[in-house]
């Protein structure tokens, strides 16, 4: 995307020695992470291991321990949550929860459901959604506003694996329309990983980084996840590699795992 | 027609309904029904030590509903199991006031008109008051409605979206110590969340969006206030109560109803 050296080059967000915590114990400590415009990268890791943390601390909603983070100026982030839980004595439209917080027109709210997929669920009531199209419907709330990243957190969680592979599908697709970042928290590791430029696995800490083949390789990543994704991925790589162009050039110099 | 006192006791009953109908809405929506309760009894602290103290009884009770909103708002903050606090801090309030008020010297206090209000004795100056802060209330609440709304659906998405969800608790919190210390004239310490929150969830099934069931609990409540208001007189009972008996048979008859409107 940017031709620019890189010390010219604004990240979207990034951390330096990023430690998170819950009331003394922590749960992440050490992160230093950038995430540039146009990317799509993925976290991964165990349960306990810090992804929601990490990514409650990127939009601003858990204060950190220590280290700091930094969002570029005027960032607009688009973001879904792990779980909305909408209480059934709210009543709510489709259409109103789009216009939360900024009203929006109509036309834009048309669109958004569009892109995410679901252009004919505005009047119907969030209580209604089924998984599918409530993941959708907040899709549609996160790419309204023209975010410059999309923050999805286990966004797929309560969809079956056709759902979640259709729903991946949609983000790719937005992605390549609009051109913004992803930054995505996922358990569905083969289809996630195969779709993202860079992996991010965290246990704690960030345990090993890269491209999704060099995870995938790391023995740390092996030694949480066992091996046997390994050859769903190499298959679908494999795939789907004609149909994977990247638009951009952000430098591959640290895909090392420690 | 201020100087009669059933008018005056409907306009009082119809100030407190306006006011309780959106921030009812809040506490249905956010599962808060016990915050209402323990800052509702704290008020009965607050009667006493405005006693005590011999200053305004609704300065006293704003002060002490206050504290004790914040306290819990601060509370259920930091503990995952909070529905045994705020049930202990509810009920430790309550008995607190009533300790409270009979260590009070002087003349004896009658203390059902503050358990269960003493609508048909308010006079020009509280039916002021009571409006007063009823369209605060209702200002505060209309200038942050889409911050409220979003920070009550998900305090993260809220943040992420440049808001700030401690912020808008807070204006609730405010929101809530005003209206019990402008109802506990009307229906006292002991019914106020009764009707912050039974118009509210009567209204439920009539709305499709949240300022639809806004609009219907305040109509509900205004309802419920008229028909209490003629029942006390029908039946010579106490008028707080039968306000909320009112309530709560509109409940029922909306509930009843729920599943024929849902179908729409």
């Amino acid at each position: 995307m940017s031709k620019l050296p890189e010390r010219y080059r604004v990240s979207l967000i990034n951390t330096q020695n990023l430690t998170l915590g819950y009331r003394g114990a922590p749960v992440l400590r050490d992160v230093t992470f950038a995430i540039e415009r146009g990317e799509i990268v993925t976290i991964v890791g165990p349960n306990g291991s810090g992804k929601s943390s990490l990514l409650r601390a990127l939009i601003g909603a858990l204060k950190p321990v220590s280290g700091s983070v930094t969002r570029a100026d005027g960032l607009r982030i688009g973001y879904v949550p792990q779980k909305l839980h909408i209480d059934a004595t709210l009543p709510l439209t489709v259409h109103r929860f789009l216009n939360l917080p900024k009203r929006q027109k109509t036309d834009e709210i048309q669109g958004a459901l569009l892109r995410a997929g679901v252009p004919e669920l505005g009047r119907a009531q969030m209580a209604a959604l089924s998984g599918g199209q409530f993941q959708r419907v907040l899709l549609a709330r996160a790419l309204l506003g023209t975010p410059d990243i999309l923050i999805l957190d286990e966004a797929t969680q309560g969809l079956d694996q056709p759902g979640a592979a259709a729903f991946y599908r949609q983000i790719e697709e937005v992605r390549h329309a609009l051109g913004i970042a992803v930054l995505m928290v996922s358990h569905d590791l083969h289809v996630v990983m195969a779709a993202s430029d860079r992996v991010l696995c965290l246990n704690g800490h960030i345990c090993c980084e890269g491209t999704p083949e060099i995870v995938a390789d790391a023995p740390e990543y092996r030694a949480l996840f066992g091996t046997g994704t390994q050859g769903t991925l190499a298959l679908y790589r494999h795939q789907h590699d004609h149909a994977h162009h990247h638009s951009h050039d952000h430098d591959h110099t640290d895909e090392h795992c420690q | 027609m201020m100087d009669d006192f059933v008018f005056r006791a409907a306009l009082a009953g119809l100030g407190v309904a306006l006011a309780a109908a959106p921030l009812g809405c809040f506490v249905v929506w956010r599962r808060m029904a016990y915050f209402g309760d323990a800052t509702s009894h704290a008020a009965l602290l607050g009667v006493a030590l405005a006693l005590a103290m011999d200053l305004p009884v609704i300065g006293g009770v704003l002060v002490v509903a206050l504290a004790m909103a914040l306290i819990v708002s601060t509370l259920s903050e930091h503990n995952v199991s909070t529905d045994t606090l705020l049930g202990v801090l509810a009920h430790a309030g309550l008995a607190l006031g009533l300790v409270a008020i009979s260590l009070v010297p002087g003349q004896r206090i009658d203390l059902s008109a503050y358990l269960f209000g003493d609508i048909l004795a308010v006079n020009k100056g509280d039916v002021l008051l009571i409006w007063s802060g009823a369209i605060l209330v209702a200002l505060l609440l209309l200038w942050r409605w889409q911050a409220l709304l979003t920070a009550t659906l998900n305090p993260d998405l809220a943040t992420a979206s440049g808001g700030h969800p401690k912020r808008e608790q807070l204006i609730l919190t405010v929101a809530l110590a005003i209206t019990v210390a402008v109802a506990l004239k009307v229906v006292g310490a002991l019914l106020i969340a009764a009707m912050l929150i039974i118009p509210a969830a009567a209204a439920r099934p009539f709305a499709r969006t949240p300022e639809m069931m806004v609009l219907w609990a305040m109509a509900l409540g205004a309802v419920a206030v008229g028909a209490g208001l003629l029942g006390s007189f029908q039946f010579d009972t106490p008028t707080g109560p039968s306000i909320v008996t009112a309530a709560a048979v509109i409940f029922i008859f909306s509930t009843g109803l729920s599943p024929l409107l849902r179908t729409r």
